[in-house]
């Protein structure tokens, strides 16, 4: 298969990046391009330009201080897989990286590429929300913003970024001493995408829940807060009862679009995440389910 | 230009196999500056300047580098279609784990489909070539490199 034909242009700066999106219309930024080169191979994309930032220093590597892990955009889902400050900071996100398609797709990938293509099997916009990750975004004349994945994400290859706007990186907080953290997800078995995806934070003394964030991805258009299931863990020993009801609950907070294809329905893939969820919960908490 | 065409149809360089053309397969595995990427998942221009090593630059003249050499002792392919993809992603695999076991080899596996051999033998292999190789990862790789600048 063949891309269409397009200009192209390798910006040295976030900056330089910035004023090639504003000059050129229809342009469009290529990182990993492994979500962008399949599409145009297949032509359901035709930017006119592309803007490689593939080389963009500024836009890589992985820093932790002051309780915050900040990644950049352009970093691959292989660094944060393998990084073991980040296993120990974070760890969700390390584990959830190495879950991601392939090696060679973990190589090439990077995490503000697979955030920005939005697409409703990944696995970084579910594990994002349930961490309460934030992005940082630049646009024209150097303005910046930052914004949650709950303002960010709109439906399926939608979001609220500009088209002359770059994201720079993503912040997440570290994992406190009681706090717990596991993505669970039932991988389409030839690509590796998120059927049915869970990712839960919760904090845990003693082994009461005293807070819980979790999301599911997958099976929606954007990743879904799952409210219910927080509100009946919190204040609960986290056992196995007790998370099995809570996980139940899940079906209140898909009340909206289910997808589904052929390989999975819509009814199947909502049976299917309450019991991600417990999965998650019971890694998350070491309470055996067998 | 995808990496892979201009591997094969500019350099001549045909070890370099096209499976899937979709990012699934692994027949078009290649080295680009030290790991490994599927060359029909990534434009030429993107690999300008990078160090290229394809299965034509594995071998020190004859004398073939151990991987190729175990999966040649173990019988780890039988039409050889994605044997070049294997073969890269496999010495990659043990230059990040030198001593990997089957379960964590079947993994690093994930991206190279073969329609032949049922991955037993390729298992082996590498299983094979990292006994022989003790953790010394070969990175005297010579010849057969693609130098790409425009
Ligand atoms: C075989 C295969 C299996 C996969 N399996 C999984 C999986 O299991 N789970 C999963 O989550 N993903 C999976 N992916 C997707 C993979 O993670 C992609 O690499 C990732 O989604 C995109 O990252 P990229 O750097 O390649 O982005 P690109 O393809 O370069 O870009 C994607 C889009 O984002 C835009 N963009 C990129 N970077 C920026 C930026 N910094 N600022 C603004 N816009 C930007 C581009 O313009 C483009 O629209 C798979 C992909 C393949 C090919
Ligand atoms: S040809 Fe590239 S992955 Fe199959
Ligand atoms: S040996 Fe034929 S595809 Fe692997």
């Amino acid at each position: 298969m063949y891309a269409p034909e397009f200009e192209y242009h390798r910006a040295a700066t976030v900056a330089e990046a910035i004023q090639l999106l504003s000059s050129n219309e229809d342009a469009k930024l290529i990182a990993g391009g492994h979500s962008l080169l399949p599409l145009l191979k297949l032509r359901l994309a035709r930017p006119s330009v592309l803007v490689d930032i593939g080389r963009i220093s500024e836009l890589k590597g992985i820093t932790i201080s002051d309780g915050t892990v900040r990644i950049g955009a352009l970093t691959t889902h292989w660094e944060i897989s393998s990084s073991h400050d980040l296993e120990h900071a974070c760890g969700i996100m390390a584990e959830a990286a190495g879950g991601i398609g392939d090696t060679q797709v973990r190589n090439r990938g990077t995490i503000g590429g697979n955030v920005v293509h939005a697409d409703p099997a990944s696995d970084w916009p579910t594990v994002l929300t349930a961490l309460g990750a934030k992005f940082n975004i630049q646009g024209a004349g150097g303005s910046t913003r930052t914004v949650e994945p709950g303002d960010f994400f709109v439906g399926p290859l939608t979001t609220t970024l500009g088209e002359q706007e770059v994201l720079t990186s993503i912040e997440a907080p570290t994992l406190g001493h009681h706090q717990r953290a596991e993505y669970a997800k039932m991988a389409h078995p030839a690509s590796g995408f998120a059927v049915v995806g869970a990712a839960v934070v919760v904090t845990v003394e003693g082994d009461v829940c005293t807070a819980a964030r979790i999301a599911v991805g997958g099976l929606v258009p954007v990743p879904v807060r799952m409210t219910s299931v927080e509100t009946a863990l919190v204040g609960k020993a986290l056992n196995q009862e007790n998370i099995a009801e809570a996980a139940s609950h899940a079906s209140n907070d898909l009340q909206g679009e289910i997808l589904g294809d052929f390989f999975a329905s819509a009814e199947y893939r909502k049976a299917m995440a309450e019991v991600e969820i417990r999965h998650a919960l019971f890694h998350a908490t070491e309470v055996s389910h067998h | 230009m995808l990496l892979v065409h201009f591997l094969r149809e500019e350099l001549g360089l045909t070890g370099t196999k096209i499976g899937c053309d979709t990012s699934q397969c692994g027949a078009c595995v290649v080295s680009m500056n030290g790991s490994t990427v599927k060359s029909c998942t990534c434009l030429a221009v993107q690999a300008d300047g990078a160090e290229i090593a394809t299965i034509e630059g594995l071998a020190n003249g004859s004398e073939l580098h151990p991987m190729q050499e175990a999966f040649w002792d173990n019988h780890g392919l039988q039409c050889g279609y994605c044997t070049a993809g294997m073969i890269m992603t496999a010495v990659e695999m043990l230059e990040r784990n030198p001593h990997p076991s089957s379960d964590e080899v079947r993994a690093g596996l994930e991206g190279n489909l073969c329609r032949c051999t049922g991955y037993q033998n390729i298992v082996k292999s590498i299983l094979a070539a990292a006994e022989k190789m003790d953790g010394h990862a070969h990175n005297d790789e010579t010849g057969g490199h693609a130098h790409h600048d425009h």
